[in-house]
């Protein structure tokens, strides 16, 4: 995009969720893309503050579930003097096609953004008929 | 562990935080209150951290400047998908931003710290050793 558009603050989405949580601290909902490119679906998700060792993504009956967690212990001895947003995890969940090869999950982290690639199962790629 | 949520503290805190503004510890100043990216500011000891989450926004796109006890944070942040692409979903912006904020401390610009990591911006900033307090002994 060429435009420089100024950023605006987007407030951050707290869960809400059928199940309740019962570990402590707050979830919050990561803002995501997902787009679709000729052979795979991909999912990106802002979750700030979050170590690579402590994003765990789950796939269960089609479900997606991306939970990562901020470690606490880096606010430790921090005293707020004054705060413009909340610290809590993150976590998502998406609803997959079946047209997606549920095997081949790739997921990268950089700059606090995630990026799951799913790669379209064989049999959901367009196909070319050729005409005798 | 504890089942509590040790930042039931920092939720009470953002409560009382019209109050905090209204303190003027962020003075009204170009762009201060409300702008991107989101600031807390913390305290540890003497010094001041400031931290604020610019999740795709590259090192190299971020320019940090000190002057006096003011601290200006510029850069952009963009949002890529590549060609050909069909987007089913559009949540994360793109965009420049330029905010500067002026704290009630003088720091010693010389030593001012910035890190980047994972998404998140953490400002040190060490009081200027003339500014702190000095303990007076009783005689």
């Amino acid at each position: 995009m060429a435009q420089s558009r100024a950023l605006e603050i987007q407030e951050k989405k707290e869960l809400v969720s059928k199940e309740e949580k019962t570990v402590p601290g707050r979830y919050f909902v990561p803002a995501a893309d997902i787009f679709e490119t000729e052979d795979s679906l991909v999912v990106v998700m802002e979750i700030p503050g979050v170590e690579k060792k402590d994003v765990e993504i789950n796939l269960e009956n089609d479900t997606l579930r991306v939970e990562a967690r901020i470690d606490y212990g880096k606010y430790d001895g921090l005293d707020p003097l004054y705060a413009e947003y909340n610290v809590g995890h993150f976590t998502r969940s998406f609803a997959l096609s079946s047209k997606l090869d549920q095997d081949k999950i790739g997921a990268e982290l950089t700059d606090g953004v995630l990026t799951l690639t799913l790669k379209k199962a064989k049999e959901a790629l367009p196909r070319r008929i050729a005409i005798n | 562990m504890l089942l509590s949520d040790p930042f039931d503290a920092l939720v009470q805190f953002q409560q009382s935080l019209d109050a905090f503004r209204a303190s003027g510890w962020l003075n009204a100043g170009p762009s201060a209150g409300g702008s991107y990216p989101p600031l807390n500011v913390f305290r540890k000891g003497d010094d001041i951290i400031i931290l604020t989450e610019v999740p795709g926004v590259r090192k190299d796109d971020l320019e940090i400047q000190v002057k006096g006890n003011t601290i200006r944070i510029a850069g952009r942040k963009a949002v890529q998908y590549g060609e050909g692409v069909s987007l089913h979903r559009r949540e994360r912006t793109s965009g420049t931003f330029d905010r500067a904020l002026t704290v009630p401390v003088e720091i010693d610009a010389e030593r001012v710290r910035a890190e980047c990591r994972d998404g998140i911006l953490a400002l040190y900033l060490t009081r200027a050793e003339h500014d702190k307090p000095k303990s007076i002994a009783i005689s």
